[in-house]
């Protein structure tokens, strides 16, 4: 138990790893088993996962949202002689990206249960291989150990698009891996210069995430510049911002399914969880220098996705191109650098990737009943399938961001956090939203409405159970998020309080709102004390 | 001051939970429900909080408001907790929206319209949809929206009614397209949905925009906020929230230029019509501009737009009601006019007048959904007018129903319609010059109005019965379970009004000062004139009220002597303006504009910017690099081959060149190298021996 409690984040790391290697020993026809093991590990993965943030006993401490460091850190030498640790730890940056990562992991492998029906093993392996490598970036306080894991995420992705995706599966493969290759190795470069500049000034070589945060903003403005643009686009490719969000919708239709919703779901918020982590922390000032450009490309991506979503013809390319619109709210929160821009983004990457995970899926279960994804294929499902008319239903409701679902939150919060800064932002903001329901529902009303179209899908079978426990669990938490919001805010706002005072440091010192007059009897409008005053009612009248 | 909140105003928080209950029920376990179960879990459910809801009203009557100076306010937990953030004088200010509920004498008249109205819509659709497939999911989305208007009309912050703003919009999508099967239908449902959207678009800045202004989104909060931030009246901020909150209001409550997606929305079952397009979504606008009383107060500019928008709609609409021959539909045009008056009165400041109007309509209008339902059902489905006429003794009940509820639109004395209307026409004259011209407007609309409902009603029911053979013999009263409400609401349709009899003619319009210590009084600004019922009253309301009355009665004789007296005679005005009547019975091409600017100009962009990605930023930036790579790496394979390698060879083939005759002396074999060697030692010898020689 204490040693759980001590490596809770290299458990976390390396259980899908140890499912791997146990695999490998284990004869590639019997492909049962390997269904079995891999989701035995994938949901192993996200139940040691679980601990973060819920007790296991007295003395188990869970993730602290009011300290100010890192948690659960774990820190030893690695490769002494260039200062590279082993260094894991999370933050309320990261906490909750891990958490997603496992929740997602484990439902990509539940669904891929009948829809993998070749090299089973291999597909397995890859999986679990990709749960490590995505929660090392996340977990990594080292720059060189999150750079390995960085490029070491990459490899399986490929493999899963490559080998198991449809037609233009290794297009999209190459695209995606020379696309975020080019990038990273900008990253690269940019991780040298601080290695080299900090060792310039101080004689110690390390790339210590926590020392970098600490001493980059201290490098000479000529320098944080070109660091920023090196780390920018790596980060760029990834999310992806415009222009450079071409492979996305490219890797995403031919991904299967498990791989859509993971490169939606996690892969893409490497991107942003890179601006968060790095760029803006660090280089706090080239950051407020181009803040400016990078809202505007975010309100192109914003508007340019959903109009380009309005008119796909296939539903996997939609949903990719959506990702485009929404990721687009993701980094204009973050560069609108006010605490509700950060905070409402950070939790929008969350939303992002329940529903648009849950749409994935949702394209999944048509895709293997049909094995066409053409929106003109379907039309008039809600009869033979009123199960999965009624999730998907409330799936496109999350994405388009309505009320009491998670993505309005999101939404709401970023796009306040922008008009404190530009009321035109935010309103090019809305803009998005209303194309948003246009094109979502739009879709929906193709593939489920009216009359069944096409004979075939007469009789399509609805939802099975093992379909329903992936989306289900999907489905409350959006309603989770959008109804009772505040646990979440409580652990993403620390660390975005302590960003906003990096770039703006006099952000809270300013006075605040004079309270309100007290309720008087002659003004019609007037505050109350909620619940808590109040006289027997006889005594009037 | 510890006292708990007598009970039912401690509960207000359940009037909404009550219905979401039951909607969840449905929606999870409805289809295996039988039918009496789904009845008696969602009408009961709203018989529940409408219980509920006189219990907190009865309650609220007793609240000490004069000795508190607050309403009662019921908090469950702290919804979206934003923080610290900058408001636009830079001040600290919290952002918080609590999932909390407000019960004011504004919030109760409205949860009692919506409950009680619900209930006996809910009641009759027992019967209506009856033999419908999907009985429970029809009830699922009626309890949801129940949920989602009481949320709205309920909640004590911007956010909180933006939740059942929305919520009734999604409700609205669902109920028209209920009928899924029809593609007509489930566009109707979208385009309601996106129309709304746009709408809501301008609410939500709104909502920025008032967090930025007055540090506070709650209700109760936003008037003593705008004192103390010092905002005159004419703020810009102020009347910019202003007509930002009135675009979203131009959407939910159908005004120009948002009305569009009404008319259509008469696709969904006409139960849906009466309670969601007809008594309580589409006034949830004016409910909102009169809740928030406080800021338009200050923002005269935005009130004058609600008022000219108000206005023009009234007008508008009602001018295309004139030509329509789906019954429904005349109704649909006749809501969004009815609407219009509704925002006349709360732009000229009139907002009791307005919500006065608002209770009023609900009873007359949902009625004449409902009878109109009535007879769809008796006729077998049939909407179209011209297969109607002569069914006054046929459906008898629904009849004489539909007739009060028309005559109580008119405007004719003493039913409620004469009262809401004749205050709103007063008011609006009393607002000055410009009121005046207004008022001219609202006054033809009154006019307008009385003729098409009478055209409805001679359609309907008088003249000669030109309903089809085959489903002449269905013709058939309703049963009890939807006339029963037609009777109700008759009855509302008639004494509804007598709760705001206007001091002028010897009322003492108690609605008036029940809604009174909700509106607030901008500094400086008096509305005694207008407020207070002192014992002197101006001649004009008199004669206004006579000529609102003639108006109304001119209607009903002018449509009686066109399509009943004079048979024809409607056809032959139709042929003398044919361009006229055209464009008004195509809805003076709006639809039609909207989608060429708006619909297809977006599709177009959508197409440019795909084939953009394509050709563009993958065409040329991406598979040109690609491109450029495979290309660079050709130059260098040729590089290497001709250049590099080729440099190679020629060193090599240079030194094979030179090297090739030392090649030929190097043979390898012994007796060369010993010939060479000899030759060598002879020429060597003869050189030296040539001197001794």
């Amino acid at each position: 138990m204490q040693f759980f409690q001590d490596h809770i984040l290299s458990v976390i790391l390396f259980t899908p790893t140890v499912g791997a290697i146990l695999m490998l020993f284990i004869r590639g026809d019997r492909e049962n088993v390997h269904r079995w093991m891999g989701n035995l590990f994938g949901m192993l993965g996200f139940l040691v996962s679980l601990p973060l943030v819920i007790r296991l006993g007295e003395n188990w401490n869970t993730f602290n949202p009011a300290l100010t460091d890192f948690q659960f850190v774990e820190d030893v030498e690695w490769i002494p002689s260039i200062g590279a640790r082993y260094a894991l730890g999370v933050d309320g940056i990261s906490l909750l990206l891990v958490l997603l990562t496992t929740l997602l992991g484990a439902i990509a492998i539940l669904s891929s249960w009948s829809a993998i029906t070749q090299r089973v093993k291999e597909y397995y392996i890859l999986m679990l291989l990709l749960q490590t490598g995505m929660l090392g970036v996340f977990l990594a306080l080292d720059f060189f150990l999150f750079y390995v894991f960085w490029e070491v995420m990459l490899v399986p992705m490929y493999f899963l698009i490559g080998v198991w995706g449809s037609d233009r599966r290794l297009y999209a493969a190459i695209k995606f891996f020379l696309y975020t290759l080019a990038g990273s190795v900008l990253m690269l470069l940019a991780i040298l210069g601080m290695y080299f500049t900090y060792a310039q000034q101080t004689g110690v070589y390390t790339f210590d995430i926590r020392t970098l945060l600490e001493a980059v903003p201290g490098f000479s403005p000529a320098l944080q510049q070109w660091l920023f643009w090196g780390l920018f686009f790596a980060f760029a490719i990834k999310v992806p911002m415009f222009p450079f969000h071409t492979w996305l919708p490219d890797a995403h239709t031919e991904a299967p399914t498990a791989g859509s919703v993971i490169l939606a779901g996690v892969l893409l918020k490497m991107g942003t969880y890179g601006f968060l982590r790095f760029s803006v922390p660090m280089l706090p000032d080239a950051v407020k220098e181009y803040s400016q450009i990078m809202v505007w490309v975010s309100i192109v991506a914003i508007i340019y996705g959903a109009l380009v979503c309005m008119m796909q013809k296939d539903m996997k390319k939609l949903i990719a191109y959506s990702s485009v619109s929404h990721l687009g709210f993701c980094t204009l929160g973050i560069f609108a650098l006010t605490p509700h821009g950060l905070s409402g983004s950070l939790l929008q990457q969350i939303n992002h990737g329940l529903s648009t995970g849950a749409l994935f899926l949702i394209v999944g279960v048509l895709y293997e009943r049909r094995h066409t994804r053409m929106i003109a294929d379907f039309g008039g499902l809600s009869t033979p399938m009123p199960g999965f008319a009624a999730i998907y239903l409330i799936v496109s409701l999350a994405s388009l961001g309505m009320p009491l679902l998670n993505g309005f939150i999101g939404e709401f919060t970023i796009l306040r956090g922008v008009f404190e800064v530009n009321k035109h932002w935010a309103a090019w903001g809305v803009v998005g939203i209303v194309l948003g329901a246009a094109y979502l529902l739009w879709l929906y009303q193709r593939v489920m409405f009216g009359h069944v179209t096409h004979e075939e899908n007469r009789h399509l079978p609805d939802l099975n159970l093992r379909e329903y426990a992936t989306l289900v669990p999907l489905v409350v938490l959006c309603f989770w998020i959008g109804i009772y919001p505040k646990p979440f805010f409580e652990i993403i706002d620390p660390p975005m309080h302590r960003i906003v005072n990096r770039v703006n440091p006099g952000y809270y010192l300013v006075d605040p709102v004079k309270p309100l007059p007290a309720p008087s009897a002659e003004t019609g409008t007037t505050s109350a004390t909620p619940g808590s005053a109040a006289v027997p009612p006889q005594e009037q009248r | 001051m510890t006292t708990p909140l007598p009970y039912f105003l401690d509960s207000i928080w359940l009037i909404p939970l009550f219905p979401l209950g039951t909607a969840a029920l449905m929606l999870f376990f409805g289809r295996r429900l039988p039918n009496s179960a789904v009845s008696v879990l969602c009408v009961g459910s709203v018989l529940v909080s409408f219980v509920y809801s006189v219990g907190a009203f009865l309650q609220l009557r007793a609240w000490p408001f004069a000795a508190l100076g607050y309403w009662p306010e019921k908090v469950l937990f702290d919804w979206v907790p934003l923080g610290a953030y900058h408001t636009d004088a830079g001040q600290l200010a919290q952002f918080t929206a609590e999932w909390g509920f407000l019960l004011d004498p504004l919030s109760a008249v409205m949860i009692l319209v919506v409950t009680g109205v619900g209930l006996l819509i809910h009641i009759y659709s027992i019967g209506y949809m009856g033999h419908e497939g999907g009985y429970y999911r029809f009830f699922g989305y009626m309890n949801l929206f129940m949920f989602s208007m009481l949320t709205l009309v309920l909640a004590n912050n911007l956010l909180l009614m933006f939740v059942g703003w929305e919520g009734v919009g999604l409700c609205s999508y669902l109920l028209i397209g209920f009928y899924f099967l029809r593609k007509s239908a489930s566009d109707a449902g979208k385009k309601a949905f996106i129309v709304n959207r746009v709408g809501d678009a301008g609410f939500l800045l709104g909502i920025f925009l008032t967090a930025a202004t007055l540090g506070t989104i709650k209700f109760t909060e936003l008037g003593p906020a705008i004192q103390q931030m010092g905002l005159s009246v004419g703020a810009p901020a102020l009347t910019a929230i202003g007509l930002l909150l009135f675009v979203g209001a131009t959407g939910k409550s159908a005004q120009i230029p948002l009305y569009t997606w009404l008319p259509d929305a008469m696709e969904g079952p006409t139960p849906v019509s009466a309670l969601i397009h007809a008594a309580t979504m589409v006034t949830a606008g004016v409910y909102m501009v009169t809740r928030t009383n406080a800021i338009y107060q200050m923002a005269p500019e935005a009130l004058a737009v609600v008022a000219i928008v108000g206005a023009l709609t009234a007008f508008y609409a009602a001018t295309m009601g004139l030509v329509q021959n789906d019954i429904k539909r005349v109704l649909a045009y006749s809501t969004i006019s009815q609407l219009g008056y509704m925002f006349l009165a709360c732009g000229v400041g009139a907002y009791i007048a307005g919500i006065f109007h608002l209770m009023t309509h609900a009873f007359f209008k949902a009625l004449l959904f409902l009878a109109a339902g009535s007879v769809i059902h008796a006729l077998s489905g049939e909407q179209d007018m011209q297969k109607m006429g002569a069914l006054w003794n046929r459906v008898p009940v629904t009849a004489r129903t539909m007739f009060i509820a028309a005559l109580a639109i008119a405007g004719i004395p003493p039913l409620a319609g004469f009262f809401s209307k004749d205050e709103i026409l007063w008011k609006t004259w009393s607002a000055g010059d410009i009121g005046q011209i207004l008022w001219l407007l609202g006054a033809v609309t009154a006019l307008l109005t009385a003729f098409y409902m009478f055209r409805l009603i001679n359609l309907t029911f008088f003249g000669k019965s030109r309903v089809p053979k085959e489903v002449d013999h269905h013709v058939h009263e309703s049963p009890a379970v939807m006339t029963v409400p037609l009777v109700v609401l008759a009855v509302l349709s008639v004494v509804g009004g007598w709760v705001g009899i206007p001091a002028a003619l010897g009322g003492s319009n108690h609605f008036e000062h029940w809604l009174e210590p909700v509106i607030s009084q901008p500094p400086g600004v008096h509305h005694a004139a207008a407020l207070t019922d002192g014992a002197h009253h101006d001649p004009t309301e008199y004669v206004l009220m006579v000529v609102s009355v003639l108006l109304a009665l001119l209607g009903i004789w002018l449509a009686r002597y066109v399509y009943i007296r004079r048979e024809g005679l409607a056809e032959q005005l139709a042929a003398r303006w044919s361009g006229l009547h055209r464009l008004l019975f195509r809805k003076y091409y709006v639809d039609e504009l909207y989608d060429a600017l708006f619909v297809n100009r977006a599709k177009d962009l959508g197409t440019t910017l795909a084939a953009f990605d394509r050709r563009v930023i993958d065409g040329w930036g991406v598979d040109g690099s690609a491109w450029f790579t495979r290309f660079t790496s050709r130059v260098s394979i040729w590089w290497d081959t001709w250049i590099v390698d080729g440099l190679v060879n020629l060193t090599a083939w240079v030194v094979g060149v030179f090297s090739y005759p030392f090649r030929w002396l190097q043979t390898g074999r012994v007796q060369n190298y010993a010939l060479v060697f000899a030759l060598g030692v002879l020429i060597l010898l003869a050189y030296y021996l040539r001197g001794i020689l």
